[in-house]
């Protein structure tokens, strides 16, 4: 087990690392100077010469690429060109409205969806499982822009219900400002995980052990929410992991609509100004937090599946 | 598994049925969009801005009183043609790339896996608001970053597909009979492994016309004079305090859009692979 973890972070910085050579050659493929386009065209001359001798813009490619990652691995990700502070100031001032609600809409998804999942596996082609089946397609299938928009238009124009803008004052203001963003990121993947917690809920309720725990005379009850609620609940996680990069990028709209201050709010702004150095900054933080969350994602995925721990011992 | 069984399937489906009927209906008003449109799209009309729906403006205007009715037909258009193309480019590059590591050296396995991942690292969404405007947006520029972070995935479905079958007994005899590995798998593997491929990737259309919707948003896809629902529902939420309409008006083709092929990509899973469906 502590091999496989050694090793799946390992692949981890692997796969960070080449996604931000990756980036770099990238962005050094785009039509123009490269210096403009990493540092955009608002950067000062000086701005600009500096960052050519860093990364030595004159020198072969790989050498470039390697003295970008140590610049990224030192945490330098270049100078904001609108407050002329380190972008991981700026970045890190955004983060933690993004956190927060990709976190609310997390708990929404496995909060409403796992107990939607199980009770549907559990009354299997009953009314209530066909009804979640339908609702669960319709939820996945509905855009996150447009549920946040119309969120806006209906439950803060029209209802006056929950603030429209901004993150909020002081912790219950805070969470009344999470509401509708959360719900626009999140309510997808209601739909989405309480169909993966049913089909492998069904999966696990035939199982082999699972059958044994009943004839055993343990109680259903017990057998169904303990033993193979648990199993199931294992493929949910993964995939949680996966959607925590995918909620990075819905998260985006949700900030853009509600004008909440997060890193993807910051983004669009900066793009507007052209302030390269801020975009492709967030762009390298958010695809380390999605190699994380998929990294945890598959730990824990291993940890918790009886299978692999059957295997080891 | 039989196609004529498959489709009386789908047609039995209410949700595929309703599926089927949607997705016709936006397929034949993107191909008639000339017919059907009641102005030129792009027309400008100061006098006429941020109007409500009326007889002569079916959907109302935009704030330079362009006919939003016409907008939505042919950015349906560029809706469908997107994640059409995205489609088509991903299964074809990505089912390549997934081949060539099934088959491959070990090395090259391990180094396509490994770049697999690493495209796949990238959120979509905050990739193309950072690297779109480098590139100029549009609709190519779109496209190469749907495709470009589309193909991992359909590559390593394609490669693991293809290994699982390496091991059947069929291919087992083939090669008995000393056939070559890449005949085998060209003539006899790839039939096999398609079908389920395709349906997976009719699947991903409502998620391509998202995207496009979605990028063309914010601002860094699709770009004029071009239109798109996701455009629509820009300038929607700029004007939100002056009109309604333009959010409905783009907000609304695209949910029965994404609806539309997404129980329509059920439907069709159900009834001609019914494996896929325990994969949940």
């Amino acid at each position: 087990m502590l091999t496989f973890i050694l090793r799946r972070i390992a692949l981890g910085f692997l796969v960070l690392t080449l996604a931000t050579a990756l980036l770099y050659i990238l962005v050094q493929l785009a039509p123009g100077d490269p210096a403009s386009a990493m540092l955009g065209p608002r950067a000062s001359p000086k701005i600009k010469a500096e960052f050519r001798e860093k990364l030595g813009l004159d020198r072969p490619m790989p050498v470039q690429i390697v003295n970008y990652l140590i610049a990224v691995g030192q945490g330098d990700l270049g100078t904001d060109l609108k407050t002329k502070r380190p972008v991981v100031e700026t970045i890190a001032a955004h983060a933690p409205h993004t956190i927060a609600l990709v976190g609310a809409a997390l708990l929404l998804a496995a909060g409403l969806g796992i107990p939607l999942g199980a009770a549907a596996a559990v009354r299997r082609n009953g009314w209530f499982d066909r009804a979640l089946g339908v609702a669960s397609v319709s939820l996945i299938s509905i855009p996150p822009v447009v549920i946040a928009i119309y969120g806006m238009l209906f439950f803060s124009a029209h209802l006056g219900w929950l603030p429209a803008i901004g993150a909020g004052e002081g912790f219950w203001d805070n969470l009344r400002h999470l509401l509708l963003p959360a719900f626009a990121v999140g309510i997808g993947w209601v739909g989405y995980i309480a169909r993966l917690v049913r089909a492998s809920m069904i999966e696990v309720l035939g199982a082999n052990y699972i059958r044994n725990a009943r004839s055993f005379g343990l109680p259903s009850r017990m057998v169904t929410y303990r033993y193979a609620l648990r199993a199931a609940i294992a493929p949910t996680i993964a995939v949680l992991g996966v959607g925590v990069g995918y909620m990075l990028g819905t998260a985006a709209f949700a900030e853009i609509v509600f004008a909440r201050p997060g890193i993807g709010k910051m983004m669009y702004d900066a793009v507007t100004l052209r302030n390269y150095p801020l975009t492709l900054g967030a762009v390298l933080c958010a695809t380390a937090l999605m190699v994380a969350a998929t990294t945890v994602a598959d730990i824990l995925n291993a940890a918790l599946d009886p299978r692999f721990k059957d295997g080891r011992e | 598994m039989s196609g004529t069984i498959g489709l009386r399937m789908l047609l039995r489906d209410p949700m595929g049925l309703f599926g089927l009927v949607l997705a016709t209906l936006l397929i034949l008003s993107a191909v008639f969009a000339p017919l059907l449109a009641s102005h030129d799209p792009a027309a400008i009309d100061v006098a006429a801005k941020l109007q409500p729906p009326s007889a002569a403006h079916w959907l109302g205007t935009d704030e330079i009183g362009r006919d939003t009715w016409s907008r939505v037909l042919y950015g349906g258009r560029v809706a469908l043609a997107v994640a059409l193309s995205a489609t088509v480019l991903s299964v074809f590059f990505g089912g390549l790339l997934g081949l060539i590591a099934a088959l491959g050296p070990r090395w090259l396995d391990h180094l396509l896996v490994l770049s697999f991942d690493t495209v796949r690292s990238y959120p979509v969404i905050i990739l193309a608001l950072a690297i779109g405007p480098i590139f100029g947006g549009g609709i190519v520029v779109l496209l190469g970053l749907l495709v470009a972070t589309s193909i991992p995935y359909y590559a390593r479905v394609m490669r693991s597909s293809v290994i699982a079958q390496a091991s059947a007994d069929y291919v087992e005899a083939l090669r008995a009979m000393g056939m070559g590995r890449i005949r085998i798998a060209l003539r006899h593997i790839l039939p096999n492994v398609i079908g389920p491929i395709l349906i997976l990737a009719s699947m991903d259309i409502p998620a391509f016309i998202m995207a496009e919707a979605g990028i063309s948003f914010l601002g860094v896809g699709v770009k004029a004079p071009a239109t798109s629902w996701g455009m629509i529902l820009d300038q929607g939420f700029r004007y939100i305090g002056h009109t309604p309409w333009l959010v409905i008006a783009g907000g609304l083709p695209l949910i029965l859009a994404t609806l539309g092929f997404t129980f329509l990509g059920e439907a069709l899973r159900d009834a001609f692979d019914p494996r896929l469906k325990r994969r949940g």
